[in-house]
């Protein structure tokens, strides 16, 4: 793994004894490692450039704050600058007076338009509207097909044709059938083209001139490299665009794309796709942008994404269970399952700060697996007294998970040490489990 | 039109901005930090990767200061030369004896798997081989159909199973299909798929034991398939996909935009994997094999 930019300038600034002013000679080694930062992280170089000064001339001589080292207040500064050049929270698309209100999906080949436009739409059926989808990728093969067939896993309309060849003409038709069918939201799921091919940007130009859209949105990959900057720019200048949609960020992209497109086009970014199912579809929030580019973990995400799997009722549940010190192997088993249900083990624990600094970390997934596997061999008797378990017992449960006794033994000496410590939270009042916090 | 002209001329709009600004740094100027800056501001540009571009630029910088450059001209040639040495030779992707040879197809969602399938299939089809297409995308909406359409265009057998099946089930029973029917290529598609989904990633190494169970030693090619507009997390990728199930090449797809892919010279250098081919249109004649000299001359040219 990359030592992240967190360690980098705090070791930079280690040397720093104390507080007082931040000196430009300090303050020129810490932008050259963020700098580096945001190169990796895939920001456009030029917008990197522009960024950098910034940050200079905001942090030399500026005071480090009581509550912080001198590499955490360059930190903050870099930080809050990305925030704000990442704007603001803003996932409303703008509805036309007179419905239908029409948006178009635009951008390169692959970068997720089809799969958006039907999240998009399901959104809109939520909150009570009836959208339509419109078939407008006449290029690709049995791309109609594709979003008929999502069409019908949300139950949303999807206009096509087979014999109409220009996208033009069936876009235009798409908002008549609209009409009598008394659709109000109109998504037009275009072909992905090149941001350089004249006659395919003309004819998304032509569709615009034809249809006015309410909203144009700009669909970009979040693993998009240097490039980004031409894409915005090409799709901003010729077609003109509203604002924006980044995909694939439930990858482990750091997502500079994200600012080099805001760089360029000034236009709002609206929503992150975060899975290929329909509901992965999330408002966009600059800080948490902010802190993956800088790879600085994800607070946030992580207790949302925490709190996703753990709701309120079974957190309840689980708290009286501790309460009447009732918590079973079985209960062990469960709390595993959900820990599991996050997502990669490496993932969840590099979204905590901090936890990054703890080098060289091996989270073994086997591990877990080996321990749930010892748990299903155990007999419902033995999951919820674990004190019945002999050695015979011991035995027969390492034979059957294929693990060995001292497997066993060691995975019931963590169970009843986890009991330990469960009962410590018992005897304290007023201190609340953490919901989040699987065991 | 022949081939080199081809390649050049799909790659003019790759290079056309890297050339002009080379060139200006070249004509007439003397060596000094600016330029070497500026450079190193060209390979970022590429998407090359901060660590190939410190290591590029660090031995440039040090054979300037050794005197072994001294103008402009013979900067760039020891710039092409470093550059080309780290791709090595060319490495197409040419089917071994065994039959049938099979190819795997894997990568991220949204790189081209399919496109580039059907063109391979297209290409050894027109060498004279018999190709079998195996529709291994059994979860997108219609990525079963999408490979039909262009086995169809490029005269390949094709199996496939229903929408949401095994994937695995789908390459056993179309490797079966291809012993039976005495087939050269079979090629797999496969569902995109994010390096860090370990549920799918597990899938895919599952497809691959499948795959070897019904044939020894297959597949005789994994296939990463990279997007040139895809920035440093194609190294990602490659490394997440090679440790879960080895690649043998990588599919570089979408040079025909501004991107210049410059990652595959990463890709090389950290884990050794060779771009075989270049994708550079979505026509079943827009695949090219990848040749480093022209790749570097076409760049830098």
């Amino acid at each position: 793994m990359f030592e992240t930019l967190t360690n980098k300038l705090e070791s930079i600034f280690k040397r720093l004894k104390g507080k007082g002013l931040l000196k430009e000679e300090d303050v020129e080694i810490a932008l050259k490692e963020i700098r580096l930062a945001l190169l990796e992280a895939d920001v456009n170089f030029k917008v990197v450039k522009d960024f950098i000064q910034r940050i200079k001339e905001k942090s030399v001589g500026k005071e480090v704050l009581e509550s912080l080292t001198p590499g955490q207040q360059v930190i903050k500064i870099v930080n809050d600058e990305l925030c704000e050049l990442l704007g603001k929270t803003n996932s409303k698309i703008q509805l036309s007076p007179n419905p239908p209100t029409v948006i178009m999906m635009v951008g390169l080949h692959g970068s997720g338009k089809t799969t958006t436009a039907a999240k998009l739409a399901r959104n809109f059926k939520k909150e009570g509207r009836r959208p339509m989808l419109v078939a407008a990728d006449l290029q690709r093969p049995a791309a109609i097909d594709q979003l008929v067939t999502l069409g019908s896993q949300i139950d949303v309309p999807v206009f096509f044709s087979k014999d109409v060849k220009n996208p033009v003409v069936l876009c235009e038709e798409s908002i008549r059938k609209s009409r009598v069918d008394a659709r109000d939201i109109v998504i037009l799921d275009t072909a992905g083209r090149l941001h350089i091919d004249d006659s395919l940007m003309n004819e998304l130009k032509n569709i615009k001139e034809k249809v006015s859209p309410k909203e144009v949105i700009l669909v970009a990959d979040a693993m998009t490299g240097q490039d980004a900057v031409n894409i915005a720019k090409n799709f901003d200048e010729r077609v003109g665009i509203d604002g924006i949609i980044l995909t694939k960020m439930d990858g482990d992209a750091r997502g500079g794309a994200a600012l080099s497109i805001r760089a360029v086009t000034g236009k709002p970014i609206k929503f992150i796709g975060i899975g290929e199912k329909l509901n992965m579809l999330e408002p966009f929030y600059p800080e948490r942008i902010a802190s993956r580019i800088l790879g600085m973990g994800d607070v946030l995400s992580f207790i949302e994404k925490a709190q996703r799997s753990f709701d309120e009722k079974e957190a309840e549940k689980l708290q009286k269970k501790i309460i009447d010190e009732s918590f079973t192997f079985e209960d062990l088993k469960e709390q595993l399952k959900k820990l599991r249900n996050m997502g990669p083990l490496e993932n969840i624990l590099n979204m905590i700060p901090g936890f990054n600094k703890i080098k060289n970390i091996e989270v073994d997934e086997k591990e877990l697996v080996k321990v749930e596997a010892i748990i299903n061999s155990m007999t419902k008797k033995e999951r919820k007294n674990h004190t019945i378990i002999d050695g015979s017992r011991r035995r027969r449960i390492a034979m059957g998970s294929g693990t060995t006794v001292a497997d066993v033994n060691r995975v019931i000496k963590q169970y009843v040490d986890i009991k330990r410590m469960l009962k410590m939270f018992k005897g304290k009042k007023g201190i609340k489990l953490p919901k989040f916090f699987p065991f | 039109m022949g081939f080199f002209e081809r390649l050049k001329e799909g790659l003019t709009k790759t290079r056309k901005g890297l050339i002009e600004k080379v060139e200006s740094l070249f004509t007439g100027r003397k060596i000094d930090e600016k330029s070497l800056e500026e450079l190193e501001e060209i390979l970022i540009s590429a998407d090359v990767g901060m660590k190939a571009v410190e290591e590029i630029m660090g031995s440039l910088r040090e054979k300037t200061k050794k005197g072994e450059v001294n103008d402009a001209t013979s900067l760039k040639e020891v710039l092409k030369k470093e550059m080309v040495s780290i791709l090595n030779h060319p490495h197409p992707l040419v089917p071994s004896e065994n039959r049938p040879f099979v190819i795997l197809a894997v990568g991220v969602n949204g790189v081209g798997k399919t496109t580039t399938i059907g063109k391979i299939a297209s290409r050894f089809h027109s060498k004279g081989l018999t190709v079998l297409l195996a529709a291994g995308d059994t979860f997108r909406a219609a990525g079963i159909e999408q490979l039909e359409i262009w086995a169809k265009r490029a005269n390949a057998d094709f199996v496939k199973h229903q929408s949401g099946s095994d994937p695995a089930a789908v390459a056993f029973d179309a490797i079966a299909a291809a012993k039976h029917r005495g087939i050269d290529v079979v090629i797999i598609d496969t569902a995109g798929r994010l390096h860090t989904k370990t549920p799918l990633m597990e899938e895919i190494k599952k497809m691959k034991r499948v795959i070897e169970k019904a044939i020894p030693g297959a597949p005789h090619e994994i296939l990463l398939v990279v997007d040139a507009t895809t920035g440093q997390n194609a190294l990602r990728q490659a490394e997440m996909f090679n440790n879960a199930i080895g690649v043998s090449g990588i599919a570089l797809t979408k040079l025909d935009g501004t991107a210049k892919g410059g990652i595959v010279f990463a890709i090389k250098k950290e884990l050794g994997i060779p771009v075989r081919l270049i994708g550079i249109g979505e026509g079943l004649e827009d695949l090219r094999d990848f040749n480093p000299e022209e790749f570097v001359e076409a760049l830098f040219s």
